[in-house]
């Protein structure tokens, strides 16, 4: 088992290679690169430009340049951010940071909601809690996550300004006044500035998530073991919990490791619209300065995130179902 | 070929409430979107400084105590308050009613049909006063216009997008599954690298490969090719699955004895049997368009001003201070809203029509 595991995510490697190899082919093909600045600077002569250009090797050609690329990231040094005026790694730990607190309340709030109701909805099919169940999930799935952002900063906008006190923060990670709090006012102050985006988020997956568990549930009630475990007089509770429940979860956990990539997407989105400083908005910034080595670390930690939520779920797996651990 | 097999799949459709309901609302949108011109009272940049932000236009039936058949509007004047806002109120001297299939704007229908008749308008008015029925943006641009002219790009974004996502995803799965052993490994890893990485990520990375200033059909163009540049793999991923079990069939066999081609076997026999799934993943393909077109254009990378699309007006949105002065902006986001899921419903109600098992 723990040598699939690792088989498993050896495979991710040269998949990573090839795709920060792909992207650092398109930044390249834009034109004007991050060391304009410095060109149009009367400040500073062309000379050291071109020495600043020799040490990055921008001068060399693009492949040669991501072998550079390669090489450090061996060293693990993920290069230099011009556009931070600071090495790229440093900057990417602090915004995935940022990015984990969001996104991880994010998914232990989905988890929690979805699928008690995906259970209820499974037991109770066709009943009238199933039925509106259906229907918000049907609304909730197809709600963009930027155009409910959008209506709740709107609303709590409108709600603070009837003078029911500004409670909820609608921007950024902190207020301004952050440096002054008490240590308990800060954690209060992080709290508050996580539950706009923590809702949109959670709104967003909940839906279909809750969907899923009351299919895969469905599935499994209608299976024999279920018909027999009822019929030798097994009490409703366990059947649902002990039997059919533990097998329905299984392919939840799989689809766990592939919906980290949709939250870290519609996270990224979120950071933008409500300027949280995480990997999202570090991207489109970097993007917009092109900013290539900055770009490629976003890229690859955007990847390695992807490839833990993956090794999670199938630790979990392992937890969860002892078919998987012979 | 014959998508409704038997006429008990279409049945089935129609049975679907939210299916039928889905399909109203797009025939509207595409009925709108076509008519763009004419239906839009103003051009997409016809702006007036002069009435920037100016709320909906309330209509009347009644002026100075005399009830009146045709509706009517007034205009609004402005003053400003303390904080050097304008505050708009109803000036109620002079009626202006409106007219339909009356005169106004001369445009080109469909670009090379000119007409001068809209849909609705105000009448024989010299002094320019506007019909603004959602209100304007910040150049006095009638936000109404501007949606039904932005619908022109939101709704056809992802038909083209879906063209090419599809034919890379039905040949590349199709070739996979098919051949199978090595070939379909490695195709299968090289196409899981583009699912690797989180879809905005790759989105933002491969819009920086061009210049951020580009004209509008030149990222219309761009934004069709990146969306499908990162869909198709888990198109390709599951039609590997199906042509793979498809290709272990008799019919399958029988084609190869009789010396078909591995490419006339794939076209002509492997993928057609996927066609009931491929046309329950279109409709669900689209909303992913009109999302990354929205979202692109929303942060600025995506069309760009004066031309309109549902993403770019939200983008008035963003300002989240200034909307409670002008909270109509949101209105393009519910347009988006209502598409996507029109297409979403339409993609259950097929796949439930199309599904033999239900």
């Amino acid at each position: 088992m723990r040598d699939d595991l690792i088989r498993r995510t050896l495979i991710f490697v040269p998949q990573l290679l090839l795709v920060t190899f792909i992207t650092f082919l398109f930044i390249n093909m834009a034109p004007g690169d991050i060391l304009a600045k410095y060109r149009f600077d009367p400040r500073i002569s062309p000379a050291s430009v071109k020495e600043i250009e020799h040490k990055f090797h921008f001068d060399e050609p693009v492949l040669v340049q991501y072998g550079y690329w390669l090489v450090r990231l061996c060293h693990l040094d993920l290069g230099y951010s011009f556009s931070r005026e600071a090495s790229v790694s440093s900057v990417i730990v602090e915004r995935m940071g940022n990015t984990l607190l969001m996104s991880s309340f994010a998914l232990i709030f989905t988890w929690l909601i979805a699928l008690p109701l995906g259970i209820f909805a499974a037991v109770k099919q066709y009943s009238w809690g199933d039925r509106i169940l259906s229907f918000i999930s049907y609304f909730g799935m197809s709600l963009p996550g930027f155009f409910l952002a959008l209506l709740l900063m709107f609303g709590i906008y409108s709600l603070s300004n009837m003078s029911f006190g500004a409670a909820i923060p609608i921007g950024g990670m902190v207020s301004p006044n952050h440096d002054q709090m008490t240590f308990f006012g800060q954690i209060w102050d992080h709290i508050l500035h996580l539950i706009l985006p923590v809702i949109v988020l959670t709104v967003g997956a909940l839906a279909s998530l809750q969907r899923i568990a009351r299919g895969n549930m469905l599935e499994e009630l209608r299976k024999q073991y279920v018909t027999t475990a009822r019929a030798k007089g097994l009490p409703e509770n366990q059947v649902i919990y002990k039997h059919a429940l533990r097998n329905a979860i299984n392919p939840l956990i799989t689809l766990f490791g592939f919906s980290f990539s949709e939250l870290l997407s519609g996270a990224a989105l979120l950071e933008i619209i409500i300027n949280w400083p995480g990997l999202g908005s570090l991207m489109l910034e970097a993007v917009r300065s092109q900013d290539t080595f900055l770009v490629m670390g976003s890229m690859l930690m955007g990847g390695i995130m992807l490839i833990i939520g993956n090794l999670i779920a199938d630790i979990l797996l392992v937890i969860v179902d002892p078919r998987v651990r012979s | 070929m014959n998508m409704f097999r038997n006429q008990r799949s279409l049945r089935k459709l129609l049975k679907h409430p939210l299916a039928v309901a889905g399909f109203v609302v797009l025939v509207v949108f595409y009925f709108i979107m076509f008519f763009a011109e004419f239906i839009a009272p103003y051009g997409f940049d016809n702006s007036k400084r002069d009435n920037s932000f100016i709320p909906p236009s309330r209509i009347h039936f009644v002026h100075d105590g005399h009830f009146s058949v045709r509706p009517l509007i007034y205009p609004y004047s402005y003053t400003f308050n303390s904080f050097a806002e304008r505050t708009y109120v109803e000036d109620k001297t002079k009626p202006y009613y409106l007219s339909f299939f009356g005169k106004g704007d001369k445009v080109n229908l469909w670009g090379f049909v000119p007409i001068s008749h809209h849909l609705f308008g105000v009448a024989n008015n010299p002094d320019n006063c506007r019909i603004y029925i959602i209100g304007a943006d910040g150049v006095g641009r009638d936000l109404f216009s501007r949606i039904v002219y932005g619908s022109r790009i939101s709704l056809t974004i992802g038909f083209f997008g879906v063209a090419i996502t599809f034919l890379l995803g039905f040949l590349y799965g199709g070739i996979s599954g098919y051949y199978g052993g090595k070939l379909d490994s490695a195709l299968m890893r090289f196409a899981e690298c583009f699912m690797l990485i989180p879809s905005f990520f790759l989105m933002l990375a491969l819009r920086s490969a061009f210049p951020m200033k580009l004209s509008s059909s030149q990222v219309y163009l761009l934004i069709v090719v990146i969306i499908s540049f990162i869909e198709w793999a888990g198109l390709a991923r599951i039609i590997r699955g199906m042509s793979l079990s498809i290709a272990k069939q008799d019919f399958v066999k029988a084609a190869k004895a009789l010396g078909a081609s591995d490419f006339r076997i794939i076209v002509r026999h492997i993928l057609p049997q996927t066609l009931s799934y491929a046309i329950v993943a279109v409709t669900l393909t689209i909303p992913h368009y009109i999302l990354g077109e929205s979202a692109l254009s929303l942060i600025g990378l995506g069309i760009q001003d004066p031309q309109a699309s549902w993403g770019n007006l939200l983008s008035a949105a963003m300002n989240v201070s200034d909307i409670q002065y002008h909270p109509w902006v949101l209105i393009p986001g519910i347009f988006i809203f209502l598409s996507v899921m029109a297409f979403n419903f339409i993609g259950d109600g097929l796949r439930d029509a199309l599904d033999p098992n239900r």
